[in-house]
């Protein structure tokens, strides 16, 4: 056998004054490409791989196919039923971990290198050739089941699956991607192994690894693992309409506090607003103890123990959304004081000192990410999902660093709307209304 | 599929258990004031996680006063005689780095992670607020609403949370482990400034304190500016020894129901009380640790998983759980989640036949050698996480245990023999020190009437 790699790329990314990372882009024979840092100093490999569309690719009528199928893949696969994949994976120390979201599905992996063939090939299994045996099948089924259930009573599962049925009636957004109750319990074989089919394609897989391999070992290993998948899968999901009008919605729960999440409509990751937004979030409710949500939710009124605010970035509908959870009688003073907050910065933007406190923050705690194999091979997947290049990381804190007050005060005004804020509120809110 | 709702209620992780004990580059010192230190070497990224491990925590509160050592905990993010109210973390972001605290039954740490060469800074800012605190009422008052809060959210609004307080009130008829950490409701909400400050002047000084620091660092460096910032900070002269209430015989076992409308999935749990690790002597935790895994770890392998999970289909969920990181003694403890129109009464039978057949059927050679396959294999992914490494260090060190112990413990696992984990799993066979607790709700309740 020929070992061939047709393109490897090195880019060398310094960090502070003593380390560096080193991405090379490697191309397998078979033409699959991955990102690798080579970091040999421990014996394990930790690898991370993402093929987008994710739980939006399930069929009308077809919810929670995605996610249950992706619970039965470490329940028996190519020769072994579920007991004996699981004890072949302990036989190796190996970890898997199989994870669905709404834009893509996620596979973990670490392994031992002394181990390393052997756990590529039951990863092999698992992604490829899963049995979805019928016990496995009817076992994983009433799990799942329970676990809906059991969101259904979570204040927090509440407040997300009510806000997202008025975000996005109509699109895979708007529901669980468990399924329901009745979408579970009607799923079969034939449903499990078309949301197979529809997920798991090469023209939509992202792979990052990192740790004690070289890009001419990680190659041919990459053609073994994913090499005959099939070059297309389902079509991707559509844009998603945002329906979401300024107003409040409660719904009863029994609690001595409200769980509260409210938002509007966002920035694309695309949008060349994206970083003036990120590093206004920042300030506003993305970091610690220090945002405004916190200072004056938190620390000066003692209204919550936490409030926060993200960007909740979609591949295919984008929200500013923010949450806190706080007694039943102060539900009110807090959203009149959040409000305020909101249009403070629409209105005034934020002061040179928040603007270069958050430069500093950001570009300082960016480098600090890289600090575990893991990590870094989930960064690795992640860049590549959101069809960002390998130099990104090289030029990410310039652009954290490009934006100014007047960048934040324009982006602040056109999005930060309290009029189109919704409120979702979880609880038994006292004298509000 | 692994996850489920309640699977981190109680969680069994060899990642935890046996985290990266190698002792690669571990040093420690001792300062002349009392700071222990231990410093764990890894240059892979230029980052440093400092920690300052306290060795007070909810179990050595007077009764009355539960809720203060986590209380104090929020409180010392406040101002010192030379910082502002919030100064401190805004210092860390403002370099980048973040920071936070934790309290536990028996520590209280604070930690910050930053590019390493802003230690220094991480230092002086720490040793400043172990004996330096500023506090007003104002302050006081507010970060008090702010832990109701914290209460509320963790505590009050969770059923299972709620009833694991119960139950654990239950299991401790006179050892403080019996108190919540957050405190209870009525007694967090009446905490005082004079409580804080009594709580800080008695526990806080550094011949009570354990300082790890991991990451980029050159252990002579890390040494020198611990001597340079710790150094100068008065010992505590009246230290109270730690010796807490111990537990009286235990005689009877207790059975407890809760009911409430919030849960969805019923089930029954049973702890006993069951030794910790002790300096020189973790034989028997190490035992009760295989025997979590063989008996309920991994649902697909483990003997409760194969019989009611795979087999006899009668639970949706089971597990078996111990963690032995505790001062004084610990619990062991089995859960199973029924399938829907199984009773907990027979929940309950199926959870105590496992484990009669567990020792009926004795132990599987095999899977005990896979298993300490994963516990050597977990000294190599442990390594991966600085965070998790000082963490481990942190843990025991302010839990009774030392450096060598830690380092010890792989092996110690390696050496548990077949016969010690059926003595451990015979040991629960006696339910007198055993509660047995039912949550559920009023519909399932009716059902089974």
């Amino acid at each position: 056998m020929m070992l061939r790699f047709a393109l490897i790329i090195a880019v060398l990314v310094p960090f502070g004054a003593r380390a560096a990372v080193e991405i090379q882009e490697v191309t397998s024979p078979g033409g699959i490409t991955a990102w690798l840092v080579e970091e040999p100093s421990i014996p394990f490999v930790a690898m991370d791989i993402r093929f987008k569309g994710g739980s939006s690719l399930d069929p009308e009528g077809k919810r929670g196919a995605t996610y249950m199928m992706m619970g039965l893949l470490e329940e028996g696969a190519g020769d072994r039923d579920a007991r004996a994949f699981t004890e072949a994976t302990e036989a190796v120390a190996a970890n898997f971990g199989f994870d669905t979201f709404r834009d893509s599905v996620q596979i973990e992996a670490q392994f031992l290198t002394e181990n390393r063939e052997e756990s590529l090939a039951l990863l092999r299994d698992a992604i490829k050739f899963p049995r979805f045996d019928q016990d496995a099948i009817d076992r994983v089924q009433t799990q799942i089941v329970s676990i809906i259930e059991g969101n259904e009573t979570d204040p927090n599962d509440i407040a997300g699956t009510t806000l997202a049925a008025l975000s996005y009636p109509g699109h895979p957004y708007a529901t669980a991607q468990e399924g329901t109750v009745e979408s579970v319990n009607a799923l079969t074989r034939a449903d499990l192994i078309a949301a197979h089919e529809a997920v798991f394609a090469r023209d939509r897989v992202y792979i990052g690894v990192t740790g004690d391999i070289s890009a001419a070992e990680l190659g041919p290993l990459l053609d073994t693992l994913l090499g005959d998948l099939p070059a297309t899968g389902a079509p991707m999901p559509v844009e998603a309409e945002l329906a979401l009008e300024g107003g409040q919605t409660i719904v009863d729960y029994r609690s001595p506090q409200s769980v509260v999440l409210f938002g509007h409509a966002g920035v694309d990751r695309d949008d060349p607003d994206f970083f003036p937004a990120f590093v206004a979030n920042h300030i506003l409710g993305g970091g610690g103890f220090e945002s405004r949500l916190m200072v004056n939710v938190r620390e000066r009124r003692g209204l919550t123990y936490g409030i926060s605010s993200f960007l909740a970035s979609r591949d295919y509908g984008n929200q500013w959304l923010g949450q806190f959870s706080t007694s039943n009688e102060n539900v009110g003073p807090a959203i009149d004081l959040i409000q305020s907050i909101w249009d403070d910065m629409a209105e005034n933007g934020v002061t040179p000192e928040e603007l270069d406190a958050a430069q500093t923050y950001l570009t300082g705690a960016y480098p600090l990410r890289f600090d575990g194999n893991g990590r870094i091979a989930g960064i690795l997947a992640g860049m590549q999902a959101q069809g960002l290049g390998v130099d990104y990381i090289e030029t990410r804190n310039d652009q954290v660093n490009a934006v100014t007050l007047e960048d934040i005060q324009r982006v602040a005004a056109e999005h930060l709307v309290v009029e189109d804020m919704h409120f979702v509120i979880v609880g038994q809110p006292q004298g509000f209304n | 599929m692994r996850r489920f709702a309640l699977a981190t209620l109680a969680c069994f992780a060899f990642s935890a258990a046996a985290q990266a004990q190698t002792a690669d580059r571990v040093t420690t010192f001792t300062l002349d004031n009392g700071l222990e230190a231990v410093v764990i070497e890894d240059n892979r990224a230029p980052v440093v996680v400092h920690m300052m491990w306290y060795k007070v925590g909810s179990a050595d509160e007077t009764s009355g006063k539960s809720g203060i050592a986590h209380f104090l905990e929020h409180l010392m993010f406040k101002g010192t005689e030379t910082m502002e109210p919030g100064e401190f973390s805004r210092v860390v972001a403002a370099n980048g780095g973040s920071d936070n605290a934790f309290t536990s039954y028996d520590y209280t740490a604070y930690f910050q992670r930053v590019a390493s060469d802003r230690l220094e800074l991480m230092m002086r800012m720490e040793s400043d607020r172990m004996r330096n605190l500023v506090l007003d009422d104002e302050d006081m008052l507010t970060e008090r609403d702010v832990v109701v809060e914290e209460r509320a959210q963790r505590t009050d609004s969770n059923p299972g949370a709620l009833f694991s307080e119960q139950r654990r009130a239950a299991q401790f008829l006179n050892h403080p482990y019996g108190r919540p950490i957050i405190g209870w409701r009525d007694e967090v909400a009446a905490l005082t400034l004079q409580d804080a400050l009594d709580f800080y002047a008695l526990h806080y000084a550094p011949n009570n304190a354990v300082l790890v620091v991991a990451g980029d660092v050159d252990p002579d460096e890390v040494r020198a500016l611990a001597t340079q910032y710790y150094g100068p900070v008065p010992p505590s002269e009246n230290l109270p020894p730690r010796a807490r209430p111990a537990e009286p015989e235990h005689l009877s076992a207790r059975h407890m129901e809760m009911v409430d409308d919030r849960v969805s999935n019923p089930y029954v749990i049973r702890t006993w009380l069951a030794p910790e690790r002790d300096a020189g002597a973790q034989q028997d935790a190490a035992a009760y640790t295989l025997l979590a895994a063989l008996l309920g770890g991994n649902s697909a392998t483990s003997h409760m998983g194969n019989l009611l999970e795979q087999t006899e289909k009668s639970a949706l969920y089971t597990e078996a759980f111990y963690s032995g990181m505790s001062l004084d003694d610990t619990t062991f403890g089995m859960l199973v989640v029924p399938v829907p129109g199984r009773t907990l009464e027979q929940a309950e039978a199926d959870m105590e036949r496992s484990l009669k057949t567990f020792i009926e059927a004795g132990i599987d050679s095999a899977k005990l050698e896979r298993l300490k396959a994963q516990v050597r294999a977990s000294e190599i992914y442990g390594q991966d996480s600085l965070q998790g490494r000082a963490r481990s260090y942190g843990a025991a060190l302010t839990s009774g245990l030392t450096v060598e112990d830690v380092q010890m413990w792989p092996t110690i696992l390696e050496a548990v023999t077949e016969e010690q984990i059926l003595a451990a799993a015979q040991s629960l066979l006696d339910l007198n020190t055993s509660v047995t607790g039912y949550l559920t709700n009023p519909s399932a309740e009716e059902a089974t009437q």
